[in-house]
């Protein structure tokens, strides 16, 4: 049997690679793959406390679903304002985006 | 090592390889692509936790239309299909410090938590997931009002969506 | 349990026997029967799907009056694997600048996408690769490999053409995966299950078809849509994109894209077949032997695929934006509406006899068709007016 500890390694690791992604990329579409990756990390523990719990509790799977609509959301706005970034500033680099720092 | 542990350890490796080559590749189409080998990994560990449905889910969801959105993203917003100069910004060293912080810091939680080993129970035959989740999401005593406001607001943000990239004429 | 009633249980427990007859482990023998099956599956849907090739020759022959592949073997049999042999010596060519990973690997996910699905496609009461209870749901999951395998192959060629085509597929089975999702919950409303066996079994009195006639048929023009057939085959419009997606692939990648289009097309049949036409059922003959079941499971498929094709060889080409148009602001409404009718009839039609429930269901499709098919005609008679002015008293005698 697979202890629970293994999927919350595998979920903390991959959380850290998305939180890496997030924090160092420059371009605006790969910061939000990052977090994507993030979203997952969370998905995939969400699911594992439901099997390692009591399985008649359906809340893991319920807020994973949740999370997937909330994911579906969060990329439509986000590449949404990133092309439509692009299409007035003609850049999709996060650095360059900086009219606010006046 | 039982077999069940073998596959995990094989489907965690490769899409814990595939996420690290979403943000340290190059090629922002490779990156989505391998966000996409990374996501059926995923997929993989839904069905190895008995999520069957959630497996499936994943797959329609995030493969069949968020992927497809990164790529069209990625492809209408770039002036050539080369990628010029640095993918990582200068602070990057610091973005990785704090995530291995961060992963260390969730290990040495996980330690001191007495639940951290516990192994699943046998799902008794017969168990339905799919039609006790179908039933939980739609129960006004269960999950009906956090699902109804989820479909709310995956309504406002598609609307919002097309009003942004919408280009006036 | 003889051979005759469950010819792959024996077999795989024969198999078994053998294998850890020569010291194996159990565990592992049976992951290798499984591996086998999967093999033989795979290898009986190749050998299927060459065939396919000349059946769809032969047929689009005779839609258009002519004999079709006759010189090569009796009736031209031979002829397909005259085309394979072609295929396999021909040059493979790579672009310039071609992504060549991502263009190699387009091909075989495409193949892929259609293999997947028999995973979970019934094939006789005892022969089904997973019964899983999400059947209805993997093959939308399996389509979006399909989708993504088009995206890859339009990108990586380094072609313009090819990338517009890529772009006109996606944009298609995106759109047209909502309408045949949308129809996926029709069958599943009635059956009370998503899984494919439990929805062939509650076929027993009436084929969903006679419920649902209107679901059947948008599920048809869906299946169309997604194959990327005509009318829907816009994608590689000849005379404007070349090939499509697939213009600079040639020899067996091509044929791999070429003949992943064909199986596919007979798997959709099938799948066809499946939800709405009662699958292996046929008045209790798949009860007799599985070896029936199988062949009356194929000829549904190869009508459902006769279908296909017969409007494929019909139609003419549509439009991108016509296309568009047609999805989200006619079939994608109508599937909403249709869903939200079977199931309000089926709430209010539980527990009345079966004629009275089929009556209902059946009576409900037909007059939301008919309003459908009434709001278009009203809708296009305003926009032929809007153009070419009110119509002449005069003209209408013509």
């Amino acid at each position: 049997m697979i202890p629970l500890s293994w999927y919350l390694y595998f979920s903390a690791a991959l959380f850290g690679i998305g939180l890496f992604g997030a924090l160092s990329r420059r371009n605006a579409v790969a910061i939000l793959l990052g977090i994507e990756l993030m979203l997952n990390a969370v998905n995939v523990n969400l699911v594992a406390f439901w099997r390692y719990g009591d399985i008649t509790m359906m809340a893991g799977q319920v807020f994973a679903i949740i999370v997937f609509a909330v994911a579906a959301a969060e990329v439509s706005v986000g590449l949404a304002l990133v092309i439509s970034v692009y299409r007035r500033r003609n850049t999709v680099i996060a650095d360059e985006l900086d009219m606010l720092k006046w | 090592m039982t077999p069940e542990q073998i596959i995990f350890l094989i489907v965690a490796g490769a899409t814990l390889v595939s996420g690290l080559m979403v943000v340290s590749t190059r090629n922002l189409v490779h990156a989505a692509l391998w966000l996409v080998a990374t996501l059926f990994g995923v997929a993989a560990m839904y069905a190895i936790l008995n999520a069957g449905f959630i497996a499936v889910v994943q797959v329609v969801v995030y493969v069949g239309a968020i992927a497809i959105l990164f790529i069209f993203a990625v492809m209408l917003t770039r002036r050539d299909m080369r990628d010029s100069g640095p993918q990582h910004n200068k602070n990057w060293w610091a973005g990785a410090f704090v995530s291995v912080l961060t992963f260390g810091g969730l290990v040495a939680l996980f330690q001191s938590w007495a639940g951290f080993s516990k192994t699943a129970a046998v799902i008794p035959s017969g168990f339905d997931a799919v039609g006790l989740l179908g039933s939980q999401l739609t129960s006004p005593e269960a999950y009906v009002l956090p699902f109804e406001v989820a479909s709310v607001l995956l309504l406002a943000a598609m609307v919002g969506a097309v009003y942004v990239a919408f280009t006036r004429k | 349990m003889n051979f005759w009633n469950d010819p792959l249980k024996v077999a795989a427990e024969w198999l078994e026997g053998i294998f850890t007859g020569w010291g194996l482990d159990a565990v592992f023998a049976h992951v290798l029967v499984v591996f086998l099956g999967v093999l033989l599956l795979i290898t009986v849907l190749m050998v299927l799907d060459i065939f396919l090739v000349w059946i769809e020759r032969k047929i689009v022959a005779r839609f258009q009056d002519r004999i079709g592949p006759n010189r090569v073997g009796p009736y031209g049999l031979i002829q397909p694997f005259a085309d394979i042999i072609k295929l396999i010596i021909k040059e493979d060519t790579t672009p310039d600048g071609a992504d060549k990973v991502v263009y190699n690997l387009a091909p075989i996910l495409s193949m892929m996408s259609v293999l997947i699905l028999w995973a979970i496609v019934p094939i006789a009461p005892v022969m089904l690769g997973v019964d899983l209870n999400v059947g209805v749901l993997f093959m939308i999951a399996a389509g979006a490999i399909g989708t993504l395998s088009i995206i890859m192959a339009g990108w990586s060629s380094n072609n313009k053409f090819a990338l517009i085509g890529g772009f006109r597929q996606v944009a298609m089975m995106v759109a047209f995966e909502i309408p045949m999702l949308t129809m996926l919950l029709i069958p599943t409303i009635f059956a009370g299950s998503m899984n494919m066996n439990a929805i062939i079994q509650g076929q027993g009195s009436l084929w969903y078809f006679v419920l649902s006639p209107l679901g059947a048929l948008i599920f048809l023009i869906a299946i169309i849509a997604e194959l990327g057939r005509a009318p829907f085959d816009l994608a590689e419009g000849e005379s404007e994109l070349v090939a499509g997606f697939n213009t600079e692939y040639s020899g067996m990648k091509f044929g791999m894209f070429y003949a992943g289009e064909l199986l596919h097309a007979m798997t959709f049949g099938g799948i066809w077949g499946i939800l709405f036409f009662g699958g292996y059922r046929f008045f209790g003959l798949e009860q007799v032997s599985p070896f029936l079941a199988i062949a009356i499971f194929l000829f549904k498929a190869l009508v459902g695929y006769w279908v296909i094709m017969w409007v494929k060889y019909t139609m003419m080409r549509i439009r991108i934006d016509q296309m568009l148009t047609f999805n989200w602001m006619f079939l994608t409404p109508l599937s909403f509406v249709l869903l939200m009718v079977t199931a309000f009839m089926n709430a209010l039609l539980a527990g009345t006899p079966t004629w009275v429930y089929g009556i209902g269901m059946f009576l409900s499709n037909v007059v939301v068709g008919w309003i459908a098919m009434e709001l278009v005609r009203s809708y296009s008679r305003r926009e032929r007016e809007k153009i070419e002015g009110p119509k002449k008293v005069a003209e209408a005698h013509h």
